[in-house]
């Protein structure tokens, strides 16, 4: 039996044949609590059928209204304030901001940190889906709870390690003082401190991604002779993509983005050792808010664009279900 | 068991060795060894040491307002993300995709840049701290501004939790309780409620974690005043400026066994939400 209750009772009751989405017959129903069986349109023509679902429209005019007043202090506003005070010194300060020597040496400093870390976190996403998704091994979930490890731990405490192990009085400082190699406090530890932030991001978004999409392709692939280079660059990835692609901007942005764990690692050394978002703070606490917002607007339009990114996969996501639904039926 | 045999009920496709060994080699090398230095720099205090630092007035002042700030912060997010999360499933209003989208700004948005954006909206002369400095409301630079930043950053958790329990939510139930003639009010408190709740104290738990490291979005709008407004982050921030390395491990270790507690709690929590909505 496919059909609930409601339709049928109705049915049986006014005579007439199923017909219409089950909901309406329960607001029927519903709305003539006690009246006694009567065909719908003909008696009540008063009555607009609500779904029984459905909340009233003060209701729901209500809750959408709380709910937009609560995203819009805490959300709309702070962005519009940031937009807002990034131009309304004009045009020609915020290029003059953004194209100062400091900001672009802090921008090329940010764009190379990015370039090192996304890749390699990218490669260990990829390795660590493959690894979780395509076997069966004991001590896997563990696996996979300690990917998630750096997700719980403070910036703060991600930008210490770096100097716990690499300081002056670390663990391998000795060996770095002795070396001539400087890793704390310069560009090697915003590195470090970044790849440890950004660790989970891609391995997060493929992890479900692959266990859902199963492993029917892939062991097809080899028994048709294919190596596991082969599967994997022409029936994995291929199939993975768009989810690697959001993992790889979710990574990107948070690399760029970064501020608690490499503000304790980098020394704040001007032109040298400084990112977009630790130039940011410098502007700031110097008072220049102008400069500061406008160098600010370069990472939020990067977050914009993440966000972006996001809602186009979620609609290609629906697409594809939408379609795979289609086919089936 | 033979090789052949242990490798089939692995899985029949190449590259366990490789991808497996690549995976714990890369997670040893990037966060156990250097989490354990932690462990490592904090054991060369003796007990007595440590406690003097951990339970020093000024660090029970930065955990008071760190922990209680996230769960205030966490709180509001659990009310108004299952509000928030409702009314994205449920209705739909010109703009709903676009709410949709922002609703996510807080963990796309760089910490240091929501730090200066809510300071900028909360302090005396901003767009929404003017109004309320006629009521005696002190924002930014109080531990009201550091919650106000707590309660940004862990927005979406409680949102992206509930949301797609109420998507999935089937309408059957809530039939079944109108045709049993319970009201619409009704159908919510004693239905629909108990089906969030574990989603919903999944959010409040991933808020609530996120909160506790939190340091960005925080250090611009607190004012950072030790005994008040100094958080645990800035505390261990503070003790590393000071070369004092010791006492920041000893205070970051509280602060990692806080965080590891609540991610196995989110564990079983999401264990417990797929358990309820598989029988659902």
């Amino acid at each position: 039996m496919t059909v609930s209750g409601g339709p049928l009772l109705d049915a049986a009751r006014t005579g007439e044949p199923l017909a219409g989405p089950p909901e309406l017959a329960v607001a029927a129903l519903a709305g003539d609590r006690g009246g006694g069986p009567r065909p719908r349109a003909a008696s009540a023509p008063h009555l607009a059928f609500r779904r029984v679902t459905e909340d009233p429209p003060w209701v729901r005019r209500g809750l959408i209204a709380l709910a937009l007043l609560f995203l819009g202090a805490f959300l709309l506003v702070p962005a519009a304030a940031v937009l807002w005070e990034a131009v309304r010194g004009g045009a020609d300060l915020w290029w003059k901001a953004v194209s100062e020597p400091d900001a672009l040496s802090a921008i090329k400093l940010t764009l190379l940190v990015a370039a090192i870390s996304v890749p390699l976190n990218t490669l260990f996403g990829v390795a660590a889906a493959w690894s979780l998704t395509r076997f069966r091994f004991r001590g896997q979930n563990l696996l996979l709870s300690l990917i998630d490890l750096p997700f719980g731990v403070s910036p703060v405490i991600a930008g210490m390690v770096t100097i716990l192990l690499f300081g002056a009085q670390g663990i391998f400082g000795a060996w770095c003082q002795a070396h001539g190699v400087k890793i704390a406090f310069a560009v090697p530890g915003i590195v470090l401190a970044t790849v440890f932030v950004t660790f989970p991001f891609v391995a997060r978004e493929l992890i479900p991604f692959m266990q859902q999409q199963g492993t029917e392709e892939e062991e097809a692939a080899l028994v048709m002779g294919a190596s596991g280079w082969q599967i994997l660059t022409r029936v994995t990835l291929p199939n993975v993509r768009w989810s690697l692609f959001y993992g790889v901007i979710l990574c990107n942005a948070r690399a760029m983005g970064e501020f608690g764990a490499v503000s304790v690692v980098s020394g704040h050394i001007r032109g040298l050792t400084n990112t977009i978002p630790l130039h940011v703070e410098i502007l700031y606490n110097e008072y220049a808010f102008r400069a500061s917002f406008a160098v600010a607007s370069l990472l939020f339009l990067l977050a914009l664009v993440t966000l972006v990114v996001k809602k186009a996969m979620e609609w290609r996501q629906h697409a594809e279900r939408v379609a795979a639904s289609r086919s089936e039926a | 068991m033979s090789r052949a045999a242990a490798r089939t009920r692995r899985g029949v496709l190449p590259g366990f060795g490789l991808s497996t060994g690549f995976t714990i080699f890369y997670l040893g090398l990037v966060v156990l060894i250097p989490l354990s230095s932690v462990v490592l720099k904090a054991s060369t205090l003796t007990w007595e040491q440590a406690w003097a630092v951990v339970a020093s007035p000024r660090a029970l002042a930065s955990y008071r307002i760190s922990f209680g700030a996230s769960a205030i912060g966490a709180a509001i997010n659990t009310v108004f993300g299952v509000l928030v999360a409702w009314v994205l499933a449920r209705y739909r209003f010109p703009g709903r995709t676009l709410v949709d989208a922002l609703v996510d700004l807080p963990f796309a948005l760089p910490t240091a840049v929501s730090g200066i954006a809510l300071t900028a909206v909360y302090a005396r002369n901003g767009w929404i701290g003017q109004w309320l400095e006629p009521l005696g409301i002190k924002a930014a630079f109080s531990p009201l501004g550091v919650t106000i930043a707590l309660t940004f950053i862990g927005l979406p958790f409680v949102v992206r939790t509930v949301q797609p329990v109420l998507e999935d939510a089937e309408p059957e139930l809530e039939e079944a309780a109108a045709m049993l003639g319970a009201g619409r009010g009704q159908t919510f408190l004693r239905v629909i409620l108990p089906a969030l709740v574990p989603a919903a104290l999944t959010g409040f738990t991933l808020a609530f974690a996120r909160a506790i490291g939190e340091y960005g979005s925080v250090v611009f709008i607190a004012g950072n005043m030790p005994m008040s407004t100094e958080i645990a982050p800035l505390l261990i921030m503070t003790k590393l400026e000071q070369f004092d390395y010791a006492g920041a491990t000893a205070i970051a270790t509280v602060l990692l066994v806080a965080s590891f507690a609540l991610l196995l709690a989110i564990n079983r929590l999401q264990a417990w939400t797929r358990v309820r909505a598989g029988q659902a």
